[in-house]
């Protein structure tokens, strides 16, 4: 890790300081960088006194946390009920084939990352999905052009 | 004790809403539809009027929602998008309404709304959710004023006499909830469950976003009855909207001393809410797995006894109450409980947000009094079944409910009611399916669900869901047997009769509602290997027929070359090579391919 | 602060409350658990996750049973229901029967079934319980957990395909050991039980205990096995020489359904013999020597008032824990080696040299009740000395394939010079046992005089923290005796904060002591400990010398020698030190 991530890191777990805070503390590091390295989990463990075991069952406990670096710009294809009635398991292949890689994937350059992920709650307007923290609904495979289209 | 008027400037709260003006609805369904650039050109159009984001009034099928009130008359407007949004401008600057996206000139005009009541969502779209000054003006905080002119166990039997049941899902009074709290001494905390995972279901997430301060006007009112001083809202990470909302109201209302020490200058009411993230788990919606992740572990539920009441956050005392619960108490004590309990049924007393979704025609939130026909929501307010389909069930209460059919759309809503009948209240997620979908393929995809959101701690759901989703699975590729119903069975009240917590109990309901209710949907995939609703490809197969012009734009499209045939002859598909994806079927101008 | 001991209050009189056990009517205390009243009732309702030293969990669900109140009856699981008044409870109606059915066949239809080659092979909870309920084959089939065996560790074990989440290892290591080697890890069907981000058990923070094998209800976890090593080694041309650790022959019979508590230390030296070992000799005398050295070494600080409190050290796995978790408080831990890596240091010098023998041409096999001594004897300052190390489940294993008929094995003697020792080297085999050793020599040496007090009771017993205070030669001393490491850890934390107030204190890892280690035999319960400490009590009395000093081999070899009790050469064949171990 480089000396400004390190810093970084030691500014958000400043924030912190009991085992209570362990999920917030993954949360903002995640946010940071959208990912969480072993050396984060590492860091977090010793700074909230927190064994490393109970820091990685946490991580991998919870489906939003990700223990490699996702893209630029990351993809959630919503699985809720609605969205699953409209097919969103067709928008989902559909983005693998276009991004060309699987679920959980991130594209070469680092531009894409695509996951599918619990239902977001935009169901009335099924199907949908997120992109960062963009909601996008009523998705086509038109729309989803235009909308990877205007991604820069 | 000081007034809210005292602290806020409720005059102007009231001149804001009452002055022309136009808003834009700029929650979560209305960005997702373009309503934040509908907004920002509205904003930069250099209108005279006032121009304002505000919550989501609940009709997400029309957004992006706009109403504008000019000269006095209100006008709402459906459907404008950003590039629509220069029509609407330019009728604005006319002075005109623009009748070609109007929905109509007050709610009560609309189809969506004819039938509704609204309580909780009584300020969504209508108030800017983040202003204090409007939230007053639009009678907020009234509940807390009438709540504090009550000792507290008068307020707890008040909230008793209300009869408020319990919006998570499992209907428990409110006030004998509250009533254990209060008899516990020392530290002990007030949480309001906002982990809305039940797909499905986004009320919770749209009275957060647009109305953030009723929600917490009702744990105030909570703290203030049974003396709980700390409160903890917990959410989940997919709503950043919702969760940036909170966070700044809380902030808002600190800063007003509304919370913190001494509430409204009453000695000894001190109060304080912190915001916790969920961090993707269903399961944390069971309260003793909420506890867990508000302690920074993993999600996973014990047995009670010990229940909340006892031993929850820091082992301490712990009230939970969901969102809708807390967003009705501001509202019931606003408007006196003797009204309150005049809506509803004999049972269960007020209103319901229910969310309505899929192949319906007008999607949102409709709110109406508890005993309300389901008939009446699906049909009067949602408009039946998108053009040209048929209405085959409603899968209600999510992963957790279960499917009814036209059989049963005259059952009032109410928990009992649904129950009996093998769905369940839930959190009032209500999934229309037409007849465009296959009830083994929607059973299959909730075992799906709950296999992957499972904990994984207890034998029964970890192991049991997993089974029960691949016995799904090869039922929908062809592969079932007449075993297979009895297997699934076997299995589902296994899980349901063992299971650690409610998720693993319920979990088998999407499963024995869909065989008990479309027995005729399994049979024909067991034992005839078709997919009736033409959903489970495995199942299908793509013939060409006489139609066929031989355009060969089938062949162009088909992606592993199983269509051949002359230009201008009949062709055909050879089955070994179809991978069965429908390009060809979804390409031909003439009709000439069937889907079996 | 000396911990107050617990007073003695009158219970006050519990309100029994009156329910209906398969419709016997009985009286019942209302705070126990279904299970435990049904056991005490002659109903044994079977359970995975369940441990008596484990907070419960009522994950596995095994444990279910109906129970009617007020018309209403549902299935609830009884090691987490507790009575009441008028409740009907019935264990094993039809209904009950097919859910446990269903509940073993979906665990079966994600185990690896191959039970003949499994090392729990017909000494597994789910093999008994599926026999038991006649299950011939799972209903259920589908995707099965597939992940490599993770046989990194020196001591244990994993495979994982094996495993059936009922998490007493998590538990185990978690909340008594705290270690925190092993835990929960992803979710749903994917739970896996492994190290934090799937390290392999080598690089965690294991300390190579064992107490999560001992725990384990299935195959999942199991001693790293040496067997096959031994029976090479029989087949090399060398010398073969076998010790064996204190508890073993309280334990050994186990495997050959033996009561609990049968001393077999006879037909154990006979079996070793018939096995193949030219020479057995005695840890025991391995001990006494430490005794004499550790009571020299306390003696020596005590007076000096020089890094106190002193840590015993026997114990391997609480060592790697000191030296993971408390690197900063290593000057407490005393440096005498433990008795299985003295005796090994003395028969490759020593004893090969009287024998005129070169120590490689010696194979010493050690027959150890510890998982953590499989790691001790590859640590790189002992690794000349001490060969292979067998399990006491191990040995059972192999006397067994040899196919010798342990039970009508006559009894014969340990070899000399090695194999004398006296009582206070038997009691190593249980917690408080070297604390009671060593004070046997040093009270001696402090009051100049051979005492009459040998048994130090205050510090028996399966407690895991007693404590107690003596007066030697006029001056106070304070001890604490504690097992587990998790009683460890907080008297660690004590020394670190600098608010110790004992002078002397034991440690071991296991929960009562060495005869409940890693490597005995399972099951191993409370009641059965008891036994087990109660024949090494027993053997401590019938010896002929009690305090380590007397022991004649003992101090024949000092003088033929290793010289002066902690003198130079004593210091380098008998002493070790320590250093700070990194983990994951």
């Amino acid at each position: 890790m480089k000396m400004a991530e390190w810093e970084e890191v030691e500014r958000i777990l400043k924030k912190y300081s009991t085992k209570e805070d362990l999920i917030p503390v993954l949360e903002d590091l995640q946010e940071e960088f959208g990912y969480l390295s072993e050396e984060m989990l590492e860091r977090a463990a010793k700074k909230l006194n927190v064994p490393f075991v109970t820091v990685s069952g946490v991580a991998t406990f919870y489906s939003s946390f990700r223990l490699t670096p996702r893209g630029k710009y990351h993809i959630q294809i919503c699985r809720g009920t609605a969205c699953h009635i409209f097919r969103s398991d067709k928008l989902l292949t559909y983005f693998e084939k276009k991004l060309g890689i699987k679920a959980g994937g991130v594209t070469p350059d680092g531009k894409f990352s695509l996951v599918p992920v619990n239902c977001i709650g935009a169901c009335a307007k099924a199907p949908a999905m997120m992109i960062n923290e963009k909601v996008y609904g009523n998705l086509t495979e038109e729309k989803i052009d235009k909308i990877l289209s205007e991604l820069k | 004790m000081k007034q809210i008027s005292e602290i806020l400037d409720v005059e102007k709260g009231k001149k804001e809403l009452e002055q022309d003006r136009i808003t834009v609805g700029v929650a979560t369904c209305g960005i997702s539809a373009g309503a934040d650039k509908t907004l920002e050109k509205l904003k930069t159009a250099g209108l005279s009027l006032l121009v304002e984001g505000v919550g989501c009034a609940g009709s997400c099928y029309a957004e992006p929602i706009v109403t504008v009130k000019q000269n006095g008359l209100l006008s709402i407007y459906g459907y404008v998008t950003e590039d629509k949004a220069d029509k609407l401008i330019e009728s604005i600057r006319n002075s005109q309404v623009c009748e070609e996206m109007l929905l109509g000139h007050k709610l009560e005009d609309i189809e969506f709304y004819k039938k509704q009541l609204r309580i909780v969502m009584k300020n969504c779209g209508f108030i800017n959710g983040l202003s204090l000054e409007q939230y007053a003006a639009n009678g907020g905080f009234t509940g807390l004023a009438n709540a504090l002119k009550l000792q507290p166990s008068q307020l707890i039997e008040e909230v008793k006499r209300s009869k408020l049941r319990g919006r998570g899902g499992a209907g428990f009074l409110t006030g004998m909830k509250w009533g254990f709290l209060a008899a516990k001494q020392g530290r002990k905390f007030i949480v309001c469950n906002g982990d809305e995972g039940d797909p499905g279901a986004f009320m919770n997430r749209t009275v957060m976003e647009s109305d953030p301060f009723s929600i917490i006007e009702g744990m105030i009112i909570a703290s203030y009855a049974t003396g709980a001083k700390e409160g903890i809202i917990y959410t989940r990470t997919e709503y950043p909207l919702a969760i940036k909302t909170i966070e700044k109201a809380l902030v808002m209302l600190k800063d007003k001393g509304l919370l913190g020490k001494s509430i409204l200058g009453v000695e000894g009411f001190d109060f304080d809410i912190i915001l916790k993230k969920g961090a993707g788990a269903f399961v944390c919606g069971e309260e003793t797995a909420l506890i867990a992740s508000v302690m920074g572990k993993r999600g996973h539920p014990r047995f009670r006894p010990p229940y909340p009441a006892d031993k929850g956050v820091y082992d301490c005392p712990t009230n939970i109450n969901n969102v809708g619960t807390l967003a009705n108490i501001s509202k019931i004590l606003a408007m006196g409980v003797d009204e309150y309990i005049k809506i509803g049924t004999e049972k269960t007393k007020g209103t319901k947000d229910i969310c309505l979704t899929g192949k319906v025609k007008r999607t949102g939130i409709v709110e109406v009094p508890m005993g309300t026909k389901l008939r009446e929501i699906i049909f009067d307010a949602g408009g039946g079944p998108v053009e040209g389909t048929n209405f085959k069930a409603v899968q209600i209460g999510g992963p957790s409910g279960g499917c009814l059919t036209e059989a049963d759309l005259d059952l009032p809503l109410d928990y009992e009611p649904l129950q009996n009948a093998g769905a369940i209240m839930g959190s009032g997620g209500m999934v229309v399916i037409n007849d465009e979908s296959c009830m083994v393929n929607v059973a299959k995809y909730f075992t799906a669900f709950t296999r992957s959101e499972s904990c994984g701690k207890c034998t029964p759901c970890r192991e049991g869901n997993t089974r029960m989703n691949e016995i799904l699975d090869r039922i929908t590729k062809g592969l079932g047997t007449e075993q297979d119903i009895k297997k699934l069975k076997l299995l589902a009240e296994y899980i349901r009769d063992n299971s650690l917590c409610n998720l693993g109990k319920t979990a088998p309901n999407p499963v024995l509602s869909t065989i008990a209710k479309f027995p005729e949907e399994y049979d024909a995939h067991i034992k005839e290997k078709r997919c009736p609703s033409k959903v489970c490809i495995e199942l299908l197969k793509y013939i060409i027929n006489e139609k066929c012009t031989g355009c060969g734009a089938c062949a162009r499209v088909c992606p592993t070359n199983a269509i051949t045939g002359r230009i201008k002859e009949r062709h055909v598909i050879e089955q070994a090579k179809c991978i069965k994806c429908g390009n060809c079927y979804d390409i031909c101008a003439f009709n000439a391919i069937d889907r079996k | 602060m000396p911990r107050k001991k617990k007073e003695q209050t009158v219970n006050p009189v519990v309100q029994k409350v009156k329910i209906f056990l398969n419709d016997e009517e009985i009286m019942v205390d209302p705070n126990n658990y279904l299970i435990d009243i049904a056991d005490e009732h002659g109903i044994k309702i079977p359970h995975f996750c369940m441990h008596e030293r484990l907070e419960r969990t009522a994950a596995c669900r095994l444990c279910v049973v109906e129970v009617e109140m007020r018309g209403n009856r549902i299935i609830t699981t009884s090691c987490s229901t507790k009575p009441a008044e008028g409740m009907k409870v019935y264990t094993h109606t039809p209904r009950l029967l097919e859910a446990r059915r269903i509940n073993l066949e979906l665990l079966l239809a994600n185990h690896d079934l191959n039970c003949p080659t499994c090392p729990s092979n017909l000494n597994c909870k789910l093999q008994r319980y599926a026999s038991e309920l006649m299950i011939e084959q799972s209903r259920f089939t589908g995707v099965k957990r597939d992940v490599p065996v993770d046989d990194s560790s020196v001591s244990i074990v994993r495979n994982d395909n094996r495993c059936i989440l009922c998490g007493r290892c998590v538990r185990m290591c978690n909340d008594v050991q705290t270690v925190h080697a092993i835990g929960f890890q992803k979710r749903g069907f994917d739970t896996i039980i492994t190290p934090a981000l799937d390290y392999p058990m080598d690089k965690s923070a294991c300390v190579n205990c064992g107490q999560c094998v001992i725990v384990c209800p299935t195959g999942a976890l199991s001693e790293k096995p040496g067997v096959q090593h031994v029976i090479d080694a029989l087949n090399s041309g060398k010398m073969l020489i076998a010790q064996t650790a204190p508890s073993i022959r309280a334990t050994l019979g186990e495997c050959f359904g033996m009561e609990p508590g049968t001393n077999v230390t006879g037909k154990m030296v006979s079996a070793l013999r018939k096995i193949g070992f030219e020479k057995v000799f005695d840890t025991d005398l391995g001990a006494d020597i430490t005794i004499i050295e550790e009571a020299t070494e306390f003696i020596k600080r005590f007076k000096e008032n020089r890094d106190l409190p002193l840590i015993t050290t026997c114990c391997p796995a609480w060592i790697k824990f000191g030296e993971q978790f408390f690197f900063e408080e290593l000057n407490h831990m005393s440096t005498c080696r433990s008795p299985q890596a003295i005796l090994a240091s003395l028969i490759k010098t020593y004893y090969a040299e009287n024998i005129g023998k070169k120590p490689e041409d010696i194979i010493l096999v050690d027959i150890m009740p510890c998982t953590a001594k499989k790691y001790e004897i590859q640590r790189p300052e002992f690794v000349k000395e001490a060969d292979y190390v067998l399990t006491t489940v191990e040995l059972g294993k192999l006397i067994k394939q040899m196919n010798i008929d342990f039970e009508k094995l006559p009894d014969s003697e340990f070899d000399n010079p090695l194999g004398e020792s006296t009582g206070a080297g038997v009691i190593f085999g249980r917690s408080g046992g070297v604390m009671e050793a060593a004070l046997r020599t040093a009270a001696d040496w402090l009051e100049g005089k051979s005492l009459e007090k040998i048994e130090y009771k205050g510090i028996r017993g399966m407690e895991t923290m007693k404590e107690a205070t003596l007066t030697l030669a006029g001056k106070e001393v304070r001890i604490c005796v504690v097992h587990t490491l998790g009683e460890a850890r907080k008297l660690l934390e004590q020394i670190k904060q600098g608010k110790s107030p004992y002078h002397f204190i034991e440690i071991m890892a296991c929960y009562g002591g060495c005869i409940g280690g890693g490597g005995q035999p399972r099951p191993t319960n409370k009641e059965i400990l008891l036994k087990r400490m109660d024949a090494i009590n027993k053997e401590d009395k019938r010896k002929k010398f009690r305090k380590s000093h007397e022991n004649p081999s003992a101090l024949k070899i000092y003088a033929e020698y290793l010289g002066e009790f902690g003198g130079e050469r004593a210091h380098k064949l008998l002493h070790t030190s320590y250093s700070k171990k990194p983990y994951k």
